[in-house]
């Protein structure tokens, strides 16, 4: 099973201090924690694509490339890649570039995007925003899959014999996931493919959840790509930890209470008891995280959202030194027991090759 | 049949709520109906948590499972500042959008005086039908004076009469319900989606 973090990238004043981040400080901030998420032994970092204020991440790829010449063995990732809005022709050739700068290191999330107005600026339509993920996502698939691409479509301009260059590293396209909180149409979709769907979790009750991870499951069984057992699903997390659980929730409450998405609402004790957010102890955070196990079955990705609300880096890498000292080790080995012998690890670019060969090797003896 | 009546009023007691129990009783007299009263104050917080969220408390989403599943609704606002109250409104802006599609609502209001009485078709008939639900022909409007005249009465009673028959009518030709795939979703199958492109 992976462990890894993701970020939105915003850039929120720390209500503690009054003091908002440069764009420059954010942007290293977001590096900083990508490489320690490294050193503390967690195996992912996924970014989040935004094309507005307060966010920083505009260009993913370029800001993975970076963290991949700086890291040995982390998977870098996306939480999400617009592919409503992108250009699939450009997703396809950033990430087979990065897949190579990287060794391979990489995979993606794909999403739609729910800011309303991005959708115009890249000359688009939100009330499209199924069937673009539906077309691009088609055509995205055959650029990485076959070396010349003649294809007409809806959305997009025409190709006449493209190739996408570079090709994938080694001819093994990254594996990709489709992030969605409450569209079955997108666990539809990566059911279909035989993809991975991640469940962003967070801010909602579990019930959404459970239902979208449900349905992925029986319709990745329909299509055949193996059990619903078998079918790959990522989930988000939300924590803050102290040593000591009172000081957790002091500490954090004023982040909290001012927070973007969830600040000015509920308060913290309703949003933890109803959502998968935890601000406790090291402890707690592992007992959380294991009983999403009840409700999503055994797992392939669990990511944790540590980084955002104007929480400064010092206090994030904190988090990260709790998360690979004494969450992560914990949940590594209580989650393998009891997992099903065919329950498959998340699929990596050496995994991928594997099973390319295998099959290429079939097909010589046939 | 599943009668859920919404009443937004304030005050315990509530003239509101008053009107809304003489709309029920009148529509159990005529027709078989299992009752479910929904208190918007009791859901006031949750209503506005819901609207900063993005997501239902649990005796809200029971409110809206409860409408949503209802096979007819009476609805009944106090009048504030010359429409249905803020809190009316916010529930019916946290429904699903199509939750209300096809559904016989009887729609009436409150208020301290007769001037108001307009309310009911400039605000709320028009807020059902965008909702696309179908609102009874009578709406009920119960000024302060009413309670002590002739003719309320009536007015319920036909009010009631009208509802109890669309709800028989409505629920007697109601199509059966597809089975939902896992997790309770309906899904068009991706192939069709993809091809529904192509074309």
């Amino acid at each position: 099973m992976q462990f890894g973090i993701f970020s939105v990238g915003d850039v929120t004043p720390d209500p503690t201090t009054g003091r908002t981040p440069t764009e420059r400080e954010r942007i290293k901030a977001m590096v900083a924690i990508a490489l320690k998420a490294e050193e503390v032994g967690l195996d992912v970092f996924a970014t989040g694509e935004h094309h507005n204020p307060p966010f920083v991440p505009s260009s993913p790829t370029t800001m993975l490339g970076y963290i991949a010449a700086r890291t040995e063995k982390l998977v870098l990732s996306t939480s999400t890649t617009l592919i409503t809005t992108n250009d699939p022709v450009k997703i396809a050739e950033d990430f087979a570039m990065l897949q190579h700068l990287a060794d391979g290191r990489v995979d993606l999330m794909m999403g739609r995007g729910n800011t309303g107005p991005v959708y115009p600026w890249f000359g688009q339509d939100i009330r499209e925003g199924i069937n673009l993920a539906v077309e691009n996502y088609a055509l995205l698939r055959r650029l990485w899959r076959e070396d010349v691409v003649t294809w007409e479509g809806k959305f997009r301009t025409p190709l006449q014999g493209f190739t996408s260059t570079p090709r994938p590293l080694d001819d093994v396209p990254p594996f990709v996931w489709h992030g969605s909180i409450r569209s079955p149409e997108i666990a539809e979709q990566a059911a279909y493919y035989g993809d991975g769907f991640f469940h962003n979790n967070i801010f909602w009750p579990a019930d959404h959840t459970r239902r979208m991870v449900e349905l992925y499951r029986s319709r990745y069984a329909h299509y055949g790509h193996g059990t619903a057992e078998q079918a790959i699903v990522g989930l988000g997390g939300h924590v803050f930890m102290r040593k000591n659980s009172q000081d957790a929730v002091r500490e954090f409450r004023p982040y909290f209470n001012d927070a973007p998405v969830y600040g000015h609402g509920p308060s913290l004790e309703d949003f933890t008891d109803q959502t998968p957010l935890t601000v406790g102890s090291p402890q707690q955070v592992v007992e959380k995280t294991l009983a999403f196990r009840e409700y999503a079955g055994d797992y392939q990705r669990q990511l944790f959202l540590i980084d955002h609300a104007g929480l400064p880096l010092k206090t994030v890498l904190e988090q990260l030194d709790m998360l690979g000292e004494d969450v992560v080790p914990v949940l590594r080995a209580e989650f393998a027991k009891g997992r099903a012998a065919e329950v498959p690890d998340a699929p990596t670019h050496a995994s991928l090759l594997a099973a390319a060969q295998g099959v290429s090797k079939e097909e010589t003896a046939v | 049949m599943k009668l859920v009546v919404v009443s937004a009023g304030l005050s315990v007691p509530s003239s509101t709520r008053l009107l809304a129990d003489r709309l029920a009783a009148e529509v159990d007299r005529k027709a078989a109906v299992d009752i479910q009263i929904v208190e918007l104050r009791e859901l006031a917080v949750e209503i506005a948590h819901h609207l900063t969220n993005g997501f239902p408390g649990r005796k809200l989403a029971d409110a809206l499972d409860a409408v949503t599943g209802a096979d007819g609704l009476i609805v009944v606002t106090p009048v504030f500042s010359a429409s249905y109250s803020g809190l009316f409104k916010s529930f019916f802006d946290v429904l699903e959008k199509d939750a209300l599609a096809g559904k016989p609502v009887l729609v009436a209001a409150t208020g301290g005086s007769a001037r108001h009485s307009l309310v009911l078709e400039h605000a709320m008939r028009p807020l059902f039908a965008y909702l696309r639900a179908v609102v009874v022909p009578t709406a009920v409007y119960a000024a302060s004076e009413d309670w002590g005249a002739e003719g309320l009465a009536a007015r319920v009673e036909r009010a009631a009469g009208e509802l109890a028959v669309l709800m028989s009518g409505l629920s007697a030709q109601r199509p059966p319900v597809p089975k939902p795939l896992a997790g309770g979703f309906e899904v068009v199958p991706f192939e069709q989606r993809l091809n529904a492109l192509r074309g």
